[in-house]
C-alpha cells in the first residue's frame, strides 16, 4: 500500500483565548500541489509552522510516509526533506545571498563551493541569481528566489509556500509557476498558500479550505469556481461592491512634472510624475512594492514638500503646504503601514482620531483638545465601519489588522475630504472587510471625492478604479480607462519582469 | 617647554599600554552588539572586573589568576543583565545603565580595604635578541602578554565573524532575529554567550587598569573608558580593526597629551585633557562615513511568540 507523503490527521492547536487549528486533518500526495485556502487568521499560518516544527501541536498525529512524524524544531523537518518560503521573507538584508542560503542549510559547504551550486540550481530552474549580491538590494521578487533556492538546494520532498506571489509582478508570478511545475514534475510536493483563488486554480491540483481554524472543505480548484471557493472560505454569501454609473466632474488633483529624489537610500526616486485626479474619479495606482508608492504618498499628503506649483488643489499651488495645511484644505492621506504610520499604535482610538481629524472636524480650539468631540467622531468612526473593538479608549496595537485598517480608513472618509490618497487599503484585511471598505471608498466617489488608490492588488484597482496607472521604479505610466485593460498590458505597465528572463526550464 | 624629553619610543610602548583596556572592552562589546544586544553595562563591569582582579591578584600574588577572576567576576556582572534583558525582557538601555552604576558601587565596596595596597608585578614578555633591539624590541616585543591577548583577540574576533559559520550565525541573529528564530537557531542562547563574552571582556579591560596600567586601586578609576569603549563601537562601524585604530588613536592622543603636559607646553590643561576625546571622535566620524552597517535589530528584545 502506498501512502501519502504528508497525512495530518486530528491537529488541534490552541493559543489562550483562541482556537488556531481545530481537529484539521488533510493528505498530501507525492508530486502533488495542494493548496491551503483561508482568510486571515483560519489558521493557515499555525498549520505550516507545526508541520515545519515552529510550533507543537496540542493534540493529533502527522505521518511522513506513513511513518510519525514529530518534528521539534525546524532543523528536524529539513532534515526530514520539507522546507518552507516564509510570506514575510526570512532574509537577512545586510547579508549576501550566499550566506543567506547557507544560514538555512544544516552542513553549507564552503563559500565558493556553495556560490557555484546557487549559480548551477538557479539557472536550472530558471531562477538566474548572483549569490555574491546583497540582500537588501534585491527586488521583492528576487529575495525570494532566493528564499526557493535555499530550500531547493536542500532536494526537499515538500516544499511549503506562504503566499509567495502577493509580491510579484503578473510576470513573475508565471516564471514562478513555471519552477513550481517543474518541481511537480520531478516529484516534489508543493503545499501552496494563497487567497488569490485564479492562481489556485491554475496551479494546484488539490485544495484544503481552513476557516476558524477548522478544515471546512476541500475541492478540486481547477473544477471550483472562484466564487464558490471564496465563499467557502468565507462561509457567507460574498457581496460585490456595487460601482454606480457617475459623471466626473473639474480636475480636483493636478501633479505635473515632479520630481524628488530618494528620501534614503533604500528608497526611491520619484520620476518626472504627472497624474491628474477628477471630482468623482477613483484612480488607481498599481507596481510592485517599493516602486515609489511611499514617496508618491508622501508627496501627496504634504510628508515630502516640493516645489509650489508641482502639486495643485483644483488649479491651487499647494505643494509647499505641510500635512496640516493640505488637511485644512481636503487632501487626507491614510499610508499604507497602519502601526507606526497611519495610527500610533500605544495611543486610543480617541488619541488617534484627534491626531488626524482635529483640523477639518474642529477637535481643537486655541491650542486646547476637546476630548469629548474627539471620543464623539471615534465612535462615529467605529460605529459606521463597524469596527470590532470594546471602546474608542482601547489602544491602536490592541485592533487586528483589519480593524484597524477599517478605523484608519474609516477615520479619513468621515471627515468628508476633497481628496483622499490610500495605500493598501485592504492589506492584510479578510474578504468581507475588504469589499466593506471598497465600498466605502467607491461611496465616497459617488459623492464626489477624487479618490488616488494606491495598491498592489490588482484585482482590487480592476473593482474600483476607473482609470488604472503603474509605478516602476519611480516612473508613472500614463492613465488608462480600467475598462477593457488585460492583465499582460497591466503587467507591461508594472515593467514587465524586471529584467528577470527566464532562462532554460 | 622640552618637547626632547619626549620619548619617541616609550610614547609609542606606553600609547599601546594606554589603549589595551579600552580595545579589549570594545572587541567585547562589539560581539554583544552584533549579535543584537545593547549592552550600556560596560563601565560597570569593567570596573568590577579591574577591583575582583586587583583583589585576587593581591591574594594570590598572582596577576594572571587576577585576570582570570576578573573576566569571571565581569562575566558574573553580564548574567544579571543577560537575565533581565533576555529572559526578563527588561529594557536593554536601562538594564545597562543600572548594571553600570551597580557596578560602581559594587566595586567601591569590594575595594574598601584595597585602597593603598601595591599588587604584585605582572612580568612583561621578553625574547632574547628580539626584546633587545633598538625601537622595535620595546615597542613589539616588550610588553606583558595581555596586550598581545588584546591584539589576537581582535583577530580572532575578526576572523570568526568572517568566515566562520558561528560568526555568520551570531550576525544573523543580530540582523533579524525573527528569521533566525524561523530558521531554527536558539537567538535567545546565542546572544546570551555573545552577553557572557562581552562581560568577561570588559572585565579584562578592567584589570588591566588595576594591575597594569596604574597599577593600585582607587574607587572608580576606570574613569569614564567603559563609555569610550562604547563610543568606539559605534564609531569603528561595528568593524574589529577599527575598533583596535580607534583605540590605538585614542591611547596615543592620551599618552601624547600628558607627554606635552609634562613638558610644559603653553596650552591650557583642559584643552589637552580633552584632546583624545575630540580627536578620536572627528577620525572615527570622518571613517564611518561610508556605509553605516548598525545590526538591525540591534537593542531590540526577542520574544519567540510574536
Amino acid at each position: 500500500m502506498t501512502h501519502p507523503l504528508l497525512s495530518l490527521q486530528g491537529l488541534t492547536k490552541a493559543y489562550p483565548g483562541v482556537v488556531a487549528n481545530d481537529q484539521v486533518s488533510f493528505d498530501i500526495g507525492a508530486g502533488e500541489v495542494h493548496a491551503l485556502l483561508g482568510e486571515n487568521g483560519a489558521g493557515k499560518s499555525t498549520l505550516v509552522k507545526m508541520i515545519y516544527g515552529l510550533v507543537k501541536p496540542d493534540s493529533g498525529t502527522m505521518l511522513l510516509r506513513g511513518e510519525p512524524y514529530t518534528p521539534s524544531e525546524p532543523r528536524q523537518a529539513r532534515a526530514d526533506g520539507i522546507a518552507m518560503v516564509f510570506q514575510h521573507f526570512s532574509l537577512f538584508d545586510a547579508l549576501n545571498v550566499a550566506e543567506n542560503i547557507a544560514l538555512g542549510m544544516e552542513n553549507p559547504p564552503a563559500m565558493r563551493d556553495l556560490a557555484s551550486r546557487i549559480r548551477e540550481v538557479s539557472e536550472t530552474y530558471g531562477l538566474p541569481l548572483d549569490p555574491y549580491r546583497t540582500v537588501g538590494d534585491l527586488s521583492a521578487g528576487e529575495r525570494q528566489r532566493v528564499e526557493i533556492i535555499r530550500c531547493l538546494l536542500q532536494d526537499p520532498k515538500l516544499l511549503i509556500m506562504d503566499e509567495p506571489t502577493s509580491v510579484l509582478t503578473p510576470q513573475e508570478v508565471d516564471i514562478l509557476f513555471q519552477t513550481l511545475q517543474k518541481l511537480r514534475s520531478e516529484g516534489t510536493s508543493i503545499l501552496y498558500i494563497s487567497h488569490k483563488l485564479e492562481e489556485i486554480r491554475t496551479l494546484c491540483d488539490h485544495a484544503t479550505i481552513l476557516r476558524l481554524g477548522k478544515n471546512v472543505g476541500e475541492c478540486v480548484p481547477a473544477e471550483t469556481s472562484a466564487r464558490d471557493m471564496a465563499e467557502m472560505m468565507v462561509g457567507t454569501a460574498l457581496q460585490t461592491p456595487e460601482r454606480s454609473g457617475r459623471a466626473f466632474g473639474d480636475v480636483a488633483l493636478d501633479i505635473t512634472g515632479l520630481s524628488v529624489p530618494a528620501p534614503s537610500a533604500f528608497g526611491t526616486a520619484l520620476k518626472n510624475v504627472h497624474l491628474t485626479v477628477r471630482k468623482g474619479e477613483i484612480l488607481g495606482i498599481g507596481g510592485v512594492a517599493g516602486n515609489g508608492q511611499d514617496e508618491l504618498l508622501g508627496v501627496l499628503s504634504g510628508e515630502t514638500l516640493t516645489t509650489d506649483d508641482a502639486v495643485k488643489l483644483e488649479g491651487a499651488p499647494v505643494g509647499h503646504l505641510g500635512p496640516v495645511a493640505r488637511r485644512r484644505l481636503g487632501i487626507l492621506a491614510a499610508p499604507e503601514e497602519r502601526l507606526g504610520h497611519a495610527a500610533a499604535p500605544d495611543m486610543s482610538l480617541t488619541e488617534n482620531a484627534m491626531l488626524t481629524a482635529a483640523t477639518r472636524e474642529g477637535l481643537a480650539s486655541r491650542g486646547f483638545l476637546k476630548w469629548g468631540l474627539a471620543q464623539e467622531f471615534a465612535e462615529k468612526v467605529i460605529e459606521r465601519f463597524d469596527v470590532r473593538t470594546p471602546g474608542p479608549q482601547n489602544a491602536a496595537r490592541s485592533l487586528s489588522g483589519g480593524n484597524l485598517q477599517k478605523f484608519v480608513i474609516g477615520r479619513e472618509v468621515l471627515q468628508s475630504p476633497e481628496v483622499l490618497v490610500v495605500n493598501q487599503p485592504t492589506w492584510g484585511v479578510d474578504a468581507a472587510a475588504a469589499a466593506a471598505i471598497r465600498q466605502s471608498l467607491l461611496d465616497l466617489a459617488a459623492g464626489g471625492t477624487a479618490v488616488i488608490c494606491i495598491s498592489q492588488d490588482l484585482d482590487e484597482l480592476m473593482e474600483i478604479a476607473d482609470s488604472f496607472a503603474a509605478l516602476n521604479e519611480g516612473r508613472l505610466s500614463a492613465p488608462r480607462p480600467t475598462t477593457g485593460l488585460s492583465v499582460d498590458e497591466i503587467g507591461l505597465m508594472m515593467g514587465g519582469a524586471h529584467g528577470m528572463e527566464v532562462a532554460h526550464v | 617647554m622640552d618637547l626632547s624629553a619626549i620619548n619617541p619610543v616609550l610614547l609609542v610602548a606606553s600609547l599601546m599600554v594606554a589603549a589595551t583596556p579600552i580595545l579589549i572592552a570594545a572587541i567585547g562589546e562589539l560581539v554583544v552588539e552584533k549579535s543584537g544586544v545593547l549592552n550600556l553595562g560596560v563601565e560597570g563591569m569593567m570596573i568590577t572586573g579591574a577591583i575582583a582582579g586587583f583583589a585576587t591578584a593581591v591574594e594570590t600574588g598572582s596577576p594572571l589568576l587576577g585576570f582570570f577572576a576578573a573576566a569571571f567576576a565581569g562575566a558574573a556582572l553580564s548574567v544579571l543583565f543577560g537575565f533581565l534583558t533576555q529572559i526578563a525582557q527588561a529594557n536593554q538601555v536601562a538594564s545597562g545603565l543600572a548594571l553600570t552604576l551597580f557596578g560602581l558601587g559594587l566595586s567601591a565596596l569590594m575595594g574598601q580595604s584595597y585602597v593603598g595596597v601595591k599588587p604584585p608585578q605582572m612580568s612583561d614578555i621578553h625574547i632574547p635578541v628580539l626584546s633587545d633591539l633598538p625601537v622595535v624590541g620595546p615597542i613589539l616585543f616588550g610588553h606583558d602578554i595581555i596586550l598581545y591577548f588584546g591584539i589576537a583577540l581582535t583577530a580572532a574576533v575578526w576572523a570568526l565573524l568572517k568566515f566562520s559559520r558561528a560568526g555568520l550565525v551570531l550576525r544573523a541573529v543580530g540582523e533579524n532575529h525573527d528569521a533566525a528564530h524561523a530558521l531554527g537557531y536558539k537567538v535567545i542562547r546565542i546572544r546570551l554567550m555573545a552577553i557572557l563574552f562581552g562581560g568577561a571582556c570588559a572585565g579584562i579591560g578592567g584589570a588591566y587598569i588595576s594591575l597594569i596600567r596604574v597599577p593600585q586601586w582607587t574607587e572608580g578609576m576606570t574613569a569614564g573608558v567603559g563609555w569610550i569603549a562604547l563610543a568606539l563601537v559605534v564609531f569603528a562601524s561595528w568593524k574589529p580593526w577599527r575598533a583596535l585604530l580607534g583605540a590605538y588613536l585614542f591611547g596615543g592622543v592620551t599618552v601624547v597629551q600628558l607627554n606635552l603636559q609634562a613638558a610644559g607646553v603653553a596650552i591650557p590643561v583642559e584643552y589637552l585633557a580633552m584632546s583624545p576625546y575630540v580627536i578620536t571622535i572627528i577620525v572615527l566620524v570622518i571613517l564611518s562615513a561610508d556605509k553605516s552597517s548598525a545590526p538591525a535589530a540591534l537593542g531590540r528584545n526577542f520574544h519567540a511568540s510574536r
